[in-house]
């Protein structure tokens, strides 16, 4: 097996109270079939949006960094076969309710 | 892992909202409702991974007096809160002891019952009253509210907005203490009336909808029994009312959610722990003077679901409590509904002519169910040719696809056919 993370990258996902606790619904259950399938390594964790970009020759800006559209909102730790089998578990992520989207990256292993 | 319970969110919704709009002033309510939105979205970035704590209520609700702290200090200068904390909220040493003790749970529990109040402002128009309880109060958005009112979101928005500024410009929200009660009582225990009513007779085709509308009105309609200035027997009628109609939600909607006229209920289904509830609360109401519209109402309810069916229904009661009711609420409405009682008493000639005798018939020309009371009695009297007239009327007058599919199917029953037709009266 190897090891991933999903980084979520979402502009928020501000709705009715009723569609919150839908989407919140979708995501406990996609998380709880990513754990009973043995996929999920760490449920890991949701960042804030406010931060500090530091660059170079002390330049320190506040957040958001880049596009609002791609704001990290948070990440998971994934055990998969391989990055096909990562991608095709990414696919039933509930982000894309809100037109989020999921990055999948292979974490590079020590021992080669 | 913790479960959420079903609306749990529209329910604190409610909450939050009410409880920081008296923190804020009544003025700052955008702000309250930014406040408490933030808090869900909050909720679902970290809940979704991090599973649901322990209380998620209060977790919500210290979510929000976090955020509520940052807008206080943040704003102080450029924003006034409510007047009464006013000097609290001003200085750091008093900011954060104040808002955790104006978020007690003491403090908190009226909050709901006086947001109730201060939406159903007498200025306001009824249904926009009831409009802003289901937005603020039940966390339903615009165009929820909307959907549920058969309403365009371009309408709902402009009503909602404009009720929302009349409430934000009246200075203070209702004063539970004050004397005001007895007079705005009336005021809230219509509008929860009405709310129940959108839900149960509504234009809505969803039946979901209509029983999330009917809950939630059961929902505020305790809370005013919660409350000794506000459980009075005519509360506890309104709530009786309710219950005894709700407990026929599932056998007068079918799955489609088309409705089934009251001879065609399957009376298994009716929920017999809702009607053993509404008894009992009617029970509570039988005291003190004052007999209500809604104590009328709800006895009216009781009568239909203590019968096993339309034969040994007491309609001779049935007949009596509208006419009690005709004397209160002279309306053309209530009097069809009677005329059709009547018949099930009388005969559908005694039906015929006590619509035929209704003051200001004219008033129902509009009403759907004017004509297919009328076509229900001619087919009544196996006169399927003058019925079928009274249903093409009914069906051109629908107001929604619920009704319409309703009254189609009564038109189809006045074709020719082999087998005697079933008497039927109108989806009370």
């Amino acid at each position: 097996m190897s090891e991933f993370i999903f980084l979520y990258r979402s502009e928020g996902n501000a709705g009715s109270p009723e569609q919150m606790q839908q989407r919140m619904q979708h995501w406990m259950a996609w998380m709880k079939r990513l754990g009973e399938n043995g996929h999920l390594k760490d449920p890991g964790q949701p960042l804030e949006t406010a931060g500090k970009v530091v660059r170079m020759h002390d330049t320190v800006t506040d957040g958001p960094y880049a596009e609002t559209k791609d704001l990290i909102a948070g990440y998971t730790l994934i055990e998969a076969r391989d990055l096909d089998q990562a991608a095709a578990l990414a696919a039933g992520c509930p982000i894309f309710e809100v037109g989020g989207l999921v990055e999948v990256r292979p974490i590079i292993k020590l021992d080669l | 892992m913790n479960e959420v319970s079903d609306h749990l969110f529209r329910r604190e919704s409610g909450r939050l909202v009410a409880t920081l709009t008296r923190i804020f002033g009544v003025h700052n309510l955008a702000l309250a409702e930014d406040v408490a939105q933030d808090a869900f979205c909050r909720a679902l970035e970290v809940w979704k991974l991090r599973g649901v704590p322990e209380n998620p209520s209060a977790w919500l609700m210290t979510t929000a007096k976090n955020r509520a702290l940052d807008v206080l200090r943040r704003e102080r200068t450029a924003r006034t809160f409510a007047p009464e904390l006013g000097r609290l909220l001003q200085s750091e040493w008093t900011l954060a002891p104040t808002l955790e003790e104006q978020l007690s749970p003491p403090a908190i529990r009226d909050d709901e019952l006086r947001m109730m109040f201060s939406c159903c402002q007498p200025r306001l128009p009824e249904t926009a009253q009831v409009a802003l309880i289901l937005h603020l109060l039940c966390g339903f958005s615009i165009g929820e509210v909307a959907a549920a009112f058969l309403s365009s979101e371009a309408a709902m928005e402009k009503r909602l907005w404009r009720a929302k500024k009349a409430l934000a410009g009246s200075q203070t929200l209702f004063d539970l203490n004050g004397d005001q009660i007895p007079g705005r009582r009336k005021v809230v225990q219509r509008a929860l009336y009405l709310l129940f009513n959108e839900g149960y007779h509504g234009a809505c085709a969803e039946s979901a909808v209509r029983v999330e509308l009917c809950q939630e009105a059961i929902r505020l309609a305790r809370l005013l029994l919660a409350h000794p200035l506000t459980a009075t027997p005519t509360s506890y009628a309104l709530a009786a009312l309710m219950y005894l109609h709700a407990a026929r939600l599932p056998a007068r909607l079918n799955a489609a959610g088309e409705l089934n006229a009251l001879c065609d209920q399957d009376r298994s289904l009716w929920d017999t722990a809702l009607l053993a509830e509404g008894q009992h609360l009617l029970d509570l109401s039988a005291t003190g003077i004052d007999l209500s519209e809604y104590h009328i109402e709800a006895g009216i309810a009781a009568l239909h679901g203590a019968a096993s069916g339309i034969p040994d229904t007491d309609w001779t009661a049935i007949v009596f409590l509208y006419d009690l009711l005709l004397q209160r609420r002279p309306s053309p409405v209530v009097a069809l509904s009677r005329a059709i009682a009547l018949a099930q008493r009388d005969g559908p000639e005694a039906g015929i002519t006590a619509i035929q005798e209704i003051p200001d018939v004219d008033r129902l020309a509009r009403y759907p169910f004017y004509f297919a009371a009328l076509g229900e009695l001619e087919l009544q009297r196996a006169r399927p040719e003058t019925a079928r007239p009274h249903f093409t009327q009914a069906l051109a007058l629908a107001r929604s696809p619920t009704e319409r599919r309703f009254l189609e199917r009564r038109l189809e029953a006045t074709a020719p056919r082999l087998t005697p037709q079933r008497p039927c009266a109108s989806p009370v």
